[in-house]
């Protein structure tokens, strides 16, 4: 059986509305200063602390983005924390709120399909992002130019341009997760304290309960422990947990794009760095290749949230 | 059923899981009718209507709508037949002219025709002064009436009504209906759902009493209420003379003659007969202060119906959904 007519019809009208509507949000505007501020913060203490240490590192520019000074945590970090707020942010609330101001009946009896509706809130939130994630990333750029003083090179924008992208998927996870539970549960409040209760599990405890949980079910050898080493088999079924997690895919993906000698995101052997000059930095397409799988994980991991988001939508009732 | 009906439906039917709640019905409206579902909530008026519009699954039968299936052709039918749901929703946000705005961008109009559109849609229902105020500051019955304008805009063949009067006062519900009666006068079909009878009744052209998923009754008001009160006329008369009730109950046609207070007389007969009753009580030399016929009316019809049958009445299975 064909639906006649486009899945797209009204999608346009939808992106429009629902992106004018987050520009001018209240809730957007916090967030806006929120992140601005606190980016600034970050960068401030990273200036400091180069200005003092690193005198002669290649990659001075990427430094902006990962050093830290104590007490701030460094620029990343702050973005791997405050980019999921901001997309639970705008997406908790996406298809129930549209539900409880009695809209969404009105809005479906015109001649679109659900589909332009769910997917048009999509990409309003994720352009939303964008558009906050670039205006940051340029403005990181634009003050470190200006107050450390040294250009950054062609390799330094495309790696930096490179995490801008991957910060905007990984925003589109935490979108899709949240577009999710705004469709399964009928009070906003209620999708947004499951969303950001699944967020604190996923993004702190997660990673501790994965090592935990692989050391209960593969424990380690102890002839490795007598030689004080670990235990592959433990170690790959930690990791493999730890990888279950967004915030982890998310954090490698920076590791390996900012930290150009990095040459694996995970326990290699001795015989498999045979040849490898250690220290040397890896060209960005290299570093790209190797956080390849993460990225894809990423963009796998809001698609799945979102078709399940999708189908979810397309069986539940309209009736208010 | 006739040839010109714009919505047929046949043997539709909506289950959810082993709870029907809309069982095997069957109706048609014409062209330019006005159509009435009532019934109790949660008798299926609602969930026949979202059947209609292709917004839920239809478990079993046939329903076309000016010639499409919605289950298939969704966007067809929708795109001619405009929609007020139960208590309307609309961006509080936003201007009234700004939620129209968006609802004709959704439905695909072109800009110049869109404004056009929209300052007369706004005009037909008194909400001119108001295009460019925030619906957040409207009341109940300028929503519905915005709700309205918004079907007037779309240019809908079909106006579905879902409770349109509940909740309003009586004068937003006069000024709701004059415009419903406006739509009959351009030809636009209406179907309206509602349990408050007695303000549904002075438009609808035809109803259908749902019960528990079934269509109990269907016809004009005066059809259902041969059917229901049994073809009989009630005349009210307030006078005074002594043996006047021996009179009237000697008048042909009457069967029954009781007092319903003092100097108050109520008739029941096969047909009018105010005539008679009149010219009785002056042969008597009686003063007749008052005589009136019992129009029949819904109300009665409906309590009469569900009165012998109060197995029906019963809450029905789907009561719950409806109470969110």
């Amino acid at each position: 059986m064909r639906r006649e007519g486009s899945a797209f019809q009204g999608l346009g009208a939808v992106v429009l509305k629902e992106l004018s509507d987050h520009l001018s949000s209240v809730r957007m505007r916090v967030l806006e200063w929120l992140v601005v501020l606190v980016a600034i913060a970050a960068l401030w203490g990273a200036i400091q602390q180069i200005k003092e240490t690193t005198a002669e590192d290649p990659f001075l520019f990427l430094r902006l983005f990962t050093t830290s000074r104590e007490p701030l945590p460094s620029f990343v970090s702050f973005i791997s924390f405050l980019v999921p707020l901001m997309a639970i942010g705008l997406g908790f609330d996406a298809v129930n709120g549209e539900y409880n101001r009695r809209t969404l009946s009105r809005i479906l009896s015109q001649p679109i399909y659900r589909d332009a509706l769910l997917f048009g809130k999509f990409i309003a939130g994720l352009v939303t992002l964008a558009i906050s994630l670039i205006t940051l990333w340029l403005l990181v750029v634009g003050l470190g130019l200006v107050l450390v003083g040294i250009p950054p090179g062609a390799e330094e924008i495309s790696r930096s341009f490179l995490l801008l992208v991957v910060t905007i998927i990984y925003a589109g996870v935490w979108l899709a997760l949240a577009m999710l539970f705004s469709v399964v549960f009928r009070s906003a409040a209620t999708a947004a304290l499951v969303t950001l209760g699944l967020w604190l599990f996923i993004t702190f405890i997660w990673p501790v309960l994965a090592g935990a949980v692989a050391q209960i079910i593969a424990p380690p050898d102890p002839r490795y422990i007598a030689l004080g080493l670990q235990t592959p088999a433990t170690v790959q079924l930690e990791q493999f947990l730890a990888r279950l997690s967004p915030s982890t895919l998310f954090g490698e993906v920076v590791v390996a794009l900012l930290d150009p000698t990095t040459r694996s995101l995970g326990p290699i052997y001795l015989s498999q760095m045979q040849g490898a000059v250690l220290g040397a930095p890896l060209p960005v397409g290299e570093s790209m290749l190797i956080a390849w799988p993460q990225t894809v994980g990423m963009i796998a991991t809001a698609i799945l949230l979102f078709v399940i988001g999708y189908v979810v939508f397309q069986r539940q009732e309209v009736r208010a | 059923m006739s040839g010109d009906s714009v919505i047929e439906a046949n043997g539709l039917t909506k289950t959810y899981g082993r709870a029907t709640a809309v069982d095997h019905i069957s109706f048609s409206v014409e062209r330019g009718e006005v159509f009435g579902l009532l019934g109790p909530n949660g008798a299926g008026k609602t969930t026949t209507i979202l059947m209609l519009l292709g917004l839920t699954e239809i478990s079993g039968g046939e329903v076309r709508v000016l010639g499409f299936n919605p289950a298939r052709q969704p966007l067809a039918v929708k795109r001619r037949v405009g929609y007020l749901p139960d208590t309307v929703g609309f961006y509080d946000n936003l201007t009234a002219a700004d939620n129209l705005r968006y609802t004709a961008r959704l439905i695909g109009f072109k800009a110049v025709d869109r404004e056009k559109r929209i300052a007369t849609a706004l005009e037909q229902v008194g909400l001119s002064d108001f295009a460019d105020k925030r619906v957040g500051t409207f009341s109940r019955g300028m929503r519905q009436r915005l709700g309205l304008a918004e079907i007037l805009m779309k240019g809908a063949q079909i106006a579905i009504l879902d409770e349109p009067t509940s909740g309003l006062d009586p004068h937003a519900t006069t000024e709701l209906l004059a415009i419903i009666r406006g739509f009959k006068a351009e030809g636009v079909s209406v179907l309206l759902s509602s349990h408050l009878l007695e303000r549904v009744q002075s438009v609808c052209d035809r109803v259908a009493l749902f019960s528990g998923g079934h269509i109990a009754l269907m016809g004009t008001v005066a059809e259902l209420g041969r059917a229901v009160l049994g073809g009989g006329f009630v005349v009210d008369i307030e006078a005074d003379g002594a043996g006047l009730v021996d009179r009237l109950a000697l008048i042909p046609g009457v069967s029954g003659v009781e007092k319903t207070g003092i100097g108050k007389l109520r008739l029941h007969a096969d047909r009018d007969v105010r005539p008679e009753a009149a010219a009785e009580v002056v042969a008597m030399q009686g003063r007749l202060k008052y005589l009136g016929v019992q129009e029949p009316s819904l109300d009665a019809i409906y309590t009469r119906y569900f009165a012998t049958r109060p197995d029906e009445e019963m809450p029905m299975k789907e009561g719950s959904r409806h109470a969110a």
